[in-house]
């Protein structure tokens, strides 16, 4: 395998990642590479990245992919050629290496439990690809080092005020072995199986196109902390079209009639005034189980967002709803407990807790229609899955022939759209509904329905 | 260009000037440097992005040109003005010339004011050219700024064009408030410092703090670190690392205890609410949970 081939193949799985890179950067890669030569390794990843890399945010997903196909080592790791495996004695060495904060011998210790605790099928030499593999979760279900954390913490306690961190910090060890693992395993499957399918198909995505569904709580975190940068790009680009349509459009018909006195000829161009005044946004969220993790991303977008709005009010719901402005906008409370909280001061829950949009809908219609007005854009936030409820149509459109504009943001893949109990179908017979599965989406999707 | 020999040599020379670098820093900045690419720098707020480009003037002796950006800056403070007044009182002194004479004196460099990115060019020193904070201008200012770059030259229509002898090492930094453009980015490389590891971070405290005790350097980085990792609005830079060293130091701190790190939570956080949940934080943190 050439140098630039492996350098094309590498930009080409960074591509399918999600990450926008043209052959000028490749070009500009390759010129790194001739510069700093392969001598050492983390140079060469840093150099790779500050030429491939346009933006902070994929940070991850550029090292997981680089480790693959710029492996440390290759073939299975020295130390366990010949030994057989024995648990208790890994785990020993684990919680010294994690008490020490020892990173090279943690590494050894992944690749160790990788091969040792991690292959499954028939693997080693002769065998047929396909038959088996290394599987980071069975060297993880063996070797449990989540349970070595209660001891790491204590041998690293010194009787000082920083041993309260101490338990933290194993944790935080713990949880960068437990990615090393991860990444030990891929490398050796992408032995066995080529390299690109391992690319696509076990790195985990860039926090802005992770699924909003799928999304465990790590990845929730991560993606809460997005936010910040995120409004503030939503904000600066709304702002400017608040600046941009400062002049209104030209007004054909006085147009006209200036250009009566300069015989047809329009020397002065007439423009409407623009109408100042913020538009004002009314959210209406599912809250329940799958959905949450979405609308308190968006809630929390949105409430950053607020001084582009004249005005932000959320009601959330799952059988019944409720007003929830006072609670987004809280700001001593802790944002990442936002749905927790929602779920347990706000009185969403009425009845079984399972989400019901017929009953959610009625509610807000006779509490709250007059949240919405002509200058409201009311943004629906929901899967639409209405457990076999009734959709409650009539109720949507009493909401959608008040507001200025109506939108629906659904979190699921448009695929499964009206599978099973989804109510897209009735739904989008009254308001446009926009597939916000990630971040990205969702950001794309408000800074183009926004008014200005 | 052509600061520098190799990785090593940035890490050393920057480190001998007060700047201890990542390795990340290290290397982008060589790359930088050999391959005549301005640096887009990003990262959070207090991390040493204007410190970086500080260091590399000093360590390759260079000159600095700073160009500060903010809303509205424009044109004529960015690359260059006339003399107007000066222009004017050339003109009223050589009353007795004619026209094509004063002309073609007033427009020459002698009345041309240069700003930063003129400056930078002209001359045949070598020069560190600082774009500092170059989201909070505006779009238009982008497009100047991808001729320059483009390549090192700016054309003033009254004397022609003006090409650098030395093309600047250039380091333009941003804490996105605003998506810079797709264009700007493709000519720069990228480099996002973020908050360094645990390890650099004790070194530079203790190159910043020199009476600071080791063990207690250990645990302030410590404590930083794990305030990071909470979720709060404004997370504790470098900058309030070597600032809240300083304090401890000032308070005369043997080792840290809950009464000092309740006392100068202040210095490390600057909401009230952070400092409200951390606090909660670190004492939970004893309790078995």
């Amino acid at each position: 395998m050439t140098v630039p081939g492996r350098l094309v193949e590498f930009v080409q799985a960074l591509r399918e990642h999600g990450l926008q890179i043209g052959p000028g950067e490749t070009i500009d890669a390759a010129g790194a590479v001739s510069v700093l030569g392969f001598s050492d390794r983390e140079q060469l990843r840093h150099g790779l990245a500050a030429t491939l890399l346009r933006r902070s945010g994929h940070e991850a997903v550029f090292d997981a992919i680089f480790d693959l196909y710029f492996p440390l080592a290759t073939g299975a790791p020295e130390v366990t050629r010949s030994e057989t495996p024995d648990v208790e004695e890994l785990r020993a060495q684990l919680a010294d290496a994690l008490a020490g904060g020892d990173d090279a011998l943690l590494a050894q210790l992944a690749a160790a439990a990788v091969a040792l605790l991690g292959a499954y099928g028939q693997v080693g030499e002769g065998s047929s690809p396909g038959s088996g593999g290394w599987s980071a979760h069975q060297a993880l279900e063996r070797l449990r080092p989540q349970t070595l954390i209660a001891a790491v913490a204590e041998r690293m306690a010194s009787g000082e005020f920083t041993d309260r961190l101490a338990r933290d910090e194993a944790r935080s060890r713990v949880a960068e072995f437990e990615d090393r693992v991860a990444a030990e395993a891929r490398r050796r499957v992408a032995e066995l199986r080529g390299r690109d399918r391992i690319a696509r198909y076990s790195i985990p995505k860039a926090a802005d196109q992770r699924d909003f569904i799928t999304a465990n709580r790590d990845q929730l975190a991560a993606l809460r902390r997005t936010v910040k940068p995120l409004s503030r790009r939503l904000a600066t680009r709304l702002a400017a079209r608040r600046r941009h349509a400062r002049r209104g459009a030209l007004d054909l018909r006085r147009t006209f009639r200036r250009s009566l006195s300069t015989g047809g000829v329009a020397m002065r161009p007439a423009f409407r005034k623009p109408r100042p005044g913020r538009p004002e946004i009314v959210l209406l969220c599912d809250v329940s189980g799958s959905v949450a993790g979405f609308a308190q991303f968006t809630l929390m977008l949105v409430e950053a967002l607020h001084d582009q709005f004249s005005r932000v009010r959320a009601f959330a719901f799952v059988d019944a709803t409720a007003e929830v402005t006072e609670l987004v906008a809280d700001n001593d409370a802790d944002p990442a407990r936002l749905v927790e909280r929602i779920l347990s001061e706000s009185g969403v829950v009425r009845w079984d807790g399972h989400s019901n949009y017929g009953r959610a809908l009625r509610d807000f219609v006779t509490d709250s229609l007059d949240a919405v007005g002509p200058r409201t854009s009311v943004l629906v936030l929901g899967d639409a899955r209405t457990n076999g409820g009734d959709p409650n149509l009539p109720a949507l459109r009493q909401i959608v022939d008040r507001a200025r504009r109506t939108y629906w943001l659904n979190p699921e893949p448009r695929a499964s759209w009206g599978s099973g109990d989804s109510a897209t179908e009735a739904y989008r017979t009254l308001v446009d509904m926009y597939e916000c599965r990630n971040a990205e989406q969702l950001t794309g999707v408000i800074a183009r329905l926004l008014p200005v | 260009m052509g600061f520098f020999t190799s990785v090593a040599d940035v890490t050393d020379r920057l480190a001998a000037v007060g700047y201890l670098a990542s390795k990340a820093v290290a290397t982008t900045v060589f790359l930088a440097d050999r391959l005549e690419k301005p640096l887009l720098v990003e990262g959070p707020a207090g991390v040493g992005k204007t410190e970086l480009s500080k260091a590399v003037a000093a360590a390759a002796g260079a000159r600095l040109v700073r160009l500060q950006c903010y809303e509205g800056v424009d044109e004529s403070r960015a690359l260059y003005e006339w003399n107007h007044a000066k222009q004017l009182l050339r003109i009223t002194a050589g009353r007795d010339e004619n026209w094509e004479e004063t002309k073609a004196d007033v427009f020459s460099e002698e009345f041309l004011l240069p700003r930063p990115l003129l400056t930078a060019i002209q001359g045949d020193e070598p020069t560190v050219l600082l774009v500092d904070e170059t989201d909070k201008a505006d779009v238009e200012i982008e497009g100047l700024l991808l001729e320059v770059l483009g390549d090192f030259q700016i054309t003033v229509p009254e004397l022609g064009t003006i090409v650098a002898t030395r093309s600047p090492f250039v380091v333009l930094t941003s804490n996105a408030t605003r998506e810079l453009s797709e264009a700007l980015r493709r000519r720069c490389l990228f480099l996002h410092i973020d908050f360094p590891d645990a390890e650099l971070e004790e070194r530079i405290v203790r190159l910043k703090v020199p009476g600071l005790d080791e063990a207690l350097a250990t645990s302030v980085v410590r404590v930083v670190t794990a305030l990071r990792s909470m979720e709060l609005r404004k997370a504790p830079s470098v900058a309030e690392t070597i600032d809240w060293a300083r304090t401890l130091l000032a308070l005369g701190a043997e080792t840290l205890d809950e009464q000092i790190v309740g006392d100068s939570l202040g210095v490390l956080l600057k909401h009230q609410a952070d400092v409200t949940h951390a606090t909660k934080r670190l004492r939970l943190d004893t309790v078995l949970r």
